[in-house]
């Protein structure tokens, strides 16, 4: 008599145990990404540390040795981590000032019709793959550097900086492009009133105004700059020496571990995975200046 | 259906209760349905044909490849080539994740206790330098005294008063092990700004292209772009190594583990051996095992 | 003088767009140059030959089964997960831990990929070098790219249309299948066209995890070696910088096709009423 209440509680039954159903189902592919870093952490780390509690090698000796010579047991980063960092704050001497720079200049002086041409162009740039950043710094830069300047030899520091500044040129310009727009007309109009012009206006009110942005594109170039990898190892030369001048030949972390990884097996193998818990150190404490910063740009 | 259609169509309302499970399973299932569909599509073009695994050494690896290229014309059968260096090689051998590892250097005394070794080929290293340059012949010692930092300038051996820029293999490399290991210097004595270039290409191209550069290949890559010194005054010729003149040589072997050895592997290693295999061996500039 | 302080700043603009530009056309330009006398049919669709003159089908191949088959497993459940962060969860500590570690996966570079995907789908999962060990570990680099892109799509759902949906009695599945994703596809396709950018241009954690056999791959369960990797190790190896170019061109021309379709494909659904 009474079916057709049973046939709608059912269906509702159902209605809401799909309902409870999909939200698990969707917080567990939320939840992957947290499983995936957790994993990439794990794995990387327990390689990694392998060699520092099993096998009595010591951290100090790795983080501070000089000698990297995997088939005589001796594991010293040094001159990569050195290597590492001069590079990435050559690039970013060079890089930024140019990205951002032409940021305002796409943004606040260039006529409309060419920062229509530009802008996308400059963003299409940013996917093209870095190999073919290597590609250029070994047929141009790296023969330039030699013939040109008369270095002895072009696979260099300077090689270096030089490929990793142009590499994130489109990254900086296109988020601190961003960053610059969306400053509200209001202080540019407030500013132009009192008098001031329109470069002051720029430099004065727009860009502070676009601080975290702009931090934000800095941030992001030097992530691109220190875990670049294949156009580097292009134009790096690869030596295990501290630079001490631009004219060395380096060998950045991510270089090392692509270089050998290859090759290595046992504990030789485990270093790399240490090389890249170091590399994986430096990239986190970006991240957590990132999210700072763009935290303080809430307030 | 793409998830796209899927979603369009509305369908979850009428998915049911026992459906809702399927809706667990549904990314996996477009996955195992994705992954069953590319092999049906790529099963093609060889069937159901046998594979040999084959990896290690850059220095054989472009030979084994052009020697596969010929062996599968005439043989159903796929073989995967992996030039990743003779110790990964030797170590995949060793594993048995690869059938046959490759390698450019002589086994160690623990590698030999559990791999069988087969020469498919010689090959001779010859130190190159940049076209320009006017050193014909070094010595022995003369090598080593360079590639440990002892002569920095090419006037000391005889050239221009030009520094030298040593090129060398990274660490692990068979060349670089059979080469260290003939000259008499060991990685650690290697000097420390020399550039590191992971291959016998790079090497090349390298030293083609800087006048002070100094570096060693195998045989197989020699041509116009670079300049081959003598060792000791014997010129660097397939003739020489085989009549034991010219010191800079090392076996290519193919090594694999007696168990792991399948009847298409060993019939692979057989045709290298034949007479047709050596010839193709001859032809890539490497040193067959008899003339 | 504060006027000749502007007239220098003015000029350094000029001068850092002008020399951004310069370089970029001089990048683009060159690979051009060098590599457009290869391009040709054969060279495209020919099959690879290791002594020499052969064409780049396997590495295209290669390339398209990494990009569909990530994108097959990234992509439900980059949505999914952005369908629960947006739609689903409270906003709590559980949000921002999956947020702080989609971000950090944005952040880690590539070559740590390589390791992680090296270590744990090649020898734990015993998948070996493979392409789906290398779709695999691409899966998890465009994962955060996919989830971002869909949230901020799903942001610019107006509210209005949850409340309408939902106020004819329709359950949250209906409204978000029949109406909030719908509107936010726009969004969805462009941050899956942006993954493929991602996916043809990285080369670390392939060349680590798919390894560099140059020939046609047998199956998903085959070592192979994409576009992106065949270009690093034509130079590397060989020194044959026109070769690189060549697949460089190809690299952008794909580029290119993929973000003209993006633009086309959010302007076309924009237009479209639901």
């Amino acid at each position: 008599m009474s079916t057709l209440p049973v046939k709608r509680e059912k269906s509702n039954k159902r209605k809401y145990f799909m309902e409870k159903l999909s939200g698990k189902v969707f917080l567990f592919c939320a939840l992957l990404s947290v499983i995936s870093l957790l994993l990439i952490i794990g794995f990387v780390f327990f390689k990694g540390s392998k060699p520092f509690i099993g096998e009595g090698y010591s951290i100090v000796d790795f983080l501070f040795g000089n000698d990297w010579v995997p088939s005589e047991n001796q594991f010293g980063i040094f001159p990569m981590i050195v290597a590492s960092i001069y590079a990435t704050i050559g690039a970013l001497i060079i890089g930024v000032p140019v990205g951002l720079f032409t940021a305002i200049f796409l943004a606040e002086i260039a006529p409309k019709s060419i920062a229509k041409i530009i802008s996308p162009a400059v963003q299409l740039l940013a996917g093209i793959p870095s190999v073919l950043y290597g590609v250029f710094g070994l047929a141009v830069i790296v023969p330039f550097l030699q013939n040109q300047l008369g270095l002895i030899k072009g696979q260099s520091l300077i090689a270096v900086i030089l490929v990793l500044a142009i590499m994130m040129l489109p990254t900086v310009v296109t988020v601190a492009e961003t960053a610059i727009r969306a400053v509200p007309k209001s202080y540019r109009e407030g500013s132009l009133a009192l008098g001031a012009s329109q470069i002051g206006t720029i430099f004065k009110v727009v860009v502070p105004s676009a601080k975290s942005g702009i931090m934000t594109a800095v941030v992001l170039g030097m992530g691109r700059a220190i875990g670049e990898t294949m156009a580097v190892i292009l134009v790096a030369g690869n030596s295990l020496i501290i630079p001490t001048s631009l004219t060395d030949s380096i060998r950045p972390l991510t270089t090392n571990i692509a270089l050998e990884m290859g090759y290595a097996f046992g504990t030789h193998q485990e270093m790399l995975f240490a090389t890249g818990i170091v590399l994986f150190s430096f990239i986190l404490l970006l991240n957590f200046v990132l999210a700072r910063i763009s935290s303080k740009g809430g307030n | 259906m793409s998830i796209v259609q899927f979603v369009h169509l509305g369908g979850f309302q009428m998915i049911d209760k026992r459906k809702g499970m399927v809706l667990i399973t549904l990314v996996l299932t477009i996955i195992l349905f994705a992954c069953g569909k590319n092999e049906e599509k790529s099963g093609t073009t060889n069937g159901n044909a046998a594979t040999i695994s084959i990896s290690g050494s850059t220095s054989v690896g472009p030979l084994a490849e052009k020697l596969a290229e010929k062996y599968k014309e005439k043989n159903n059968v796929n073989i995967e080539i992996n030039q990743i260096g003779s110790s990964a090689g030797i170590t995949n051998a060793v594993n048995g994740v690869s059938e046959i590892g490759m390698s450019s250097r002589d086994l160690k005394e623990e590698e030999k206790a559990s791999l069988q070794e087969t020469v498919i080929a010689y090959d001779g290293i010859v130190v190159v330098t940049h076209p320009s340059n006017h050193v014909k012949n070094l010595t022995i010692t003369q090598v080593k005294d360079i590639f440990t930092g002892k002569i920095t300038n090419w006037k000391e051996v005889g050239g221009d008063d030009l520094e030298i820029v040593v090129v060398s293999r990274e660490d692990g490399s068979g060349s670089r092990d059979a080469f260290q290991e003939i000259v008499g210097y060991s990685s650690g004595e290697l000097v420390r700004n020399s550039i590191i270039a992971s291959g016998n290409g790079n090497i090349k191209t390298t030293v083609a292209t800087n006048k002070h550069a100094v570096g060693f290949i195998s045989f197989e890559y020699i041509d116009e772009s670079i300049n081959t010194v003598s060792i000791n005054g014997v010129e660097a010729t397939a003739e020489n190594v085989l009549r034991q003149k010219y010191s800079l040589s090392r076996p290519f072997l193919f090594v694999h583990k007696e168990e792991n050895l399948s009847d298409e592997g060993k019939k692979f290693i057989d045709f290298i051996l034949s007479s047709e295999g050596q010839k193709i061996v001859r032809e890539t500039g490497a040193i067959p095992v008899k003339m | 003088m504060r006027k000749l302080k502007d007239l220098i700043l003015l000029g350094l603009l000029w001068f850092a767009a002008f020399l951004t530009v310069a370089v970029l056309v001089t990048i683009v330009g060159f690979i051009f140059y060098k590599g457009i006398g290869l391009i040709s049919f054969d060279f495209i669709f020919g099959d690879y030959s290791p002594s020499g003159g052969g064409g780049i089908w396997p590495m295209v191949v290669t390339t398209i089964y990494t990009i569909v088959i990530s994108l097959l497993i990234a992509t439900p459940i980059g949505i999914l997960a952005a369908v629960y962060l947006q739609e689903y969860a409270k906003q709590g500590r559980m949000v921002r831990i999956i947020r702080f570690a989609t971000e950090s996966l944005t952040g880690i570079p590539s070559i740590i990929y390589g390791l992680f995907g090296a270590v744990f789908f090649v020898t734990t999962l015993k998948l070996g070098m493979s392409i789906i060990a290398a779709s695999l570990t691409l899966t998890i680099i465009i994962l955060p790219v996919i989830i971002r892109t869909t949230e901020e799509s799903l942001k610019t759902v107006p509210q209005s249309y949850r409340e309408g949906s939902l106020a004819l009695g329709t359950t949250k599945l209906q409204t978000l299948y029949k109406v909030i994703l719908p509107s936010a596809m726009p969004g969805i396709l462009s941050g899956i066209i942006l993954s493929m950018g991602r996916i043809i241009g990285e080369s670390a954690a392939i060349f680590l995890t798919a390894g560099t056999v140059a020939a046609m791959p047998e199956s998903i369960f085959s070592s192979a070696r994409t576009l992106t990797v065949h270009s690093y190790l034509v130079t590397q190896e060989a020194g044959d910088i026109e070769l690189a170019a060549a697949i460089g061109i190809i690299l952008i021309a794909i580029i290119l096709i993929l973000n003209f379709s993006a633009t086309w494909i959010s302007k076309k659904l924009n237009k479209a009423d639901y």
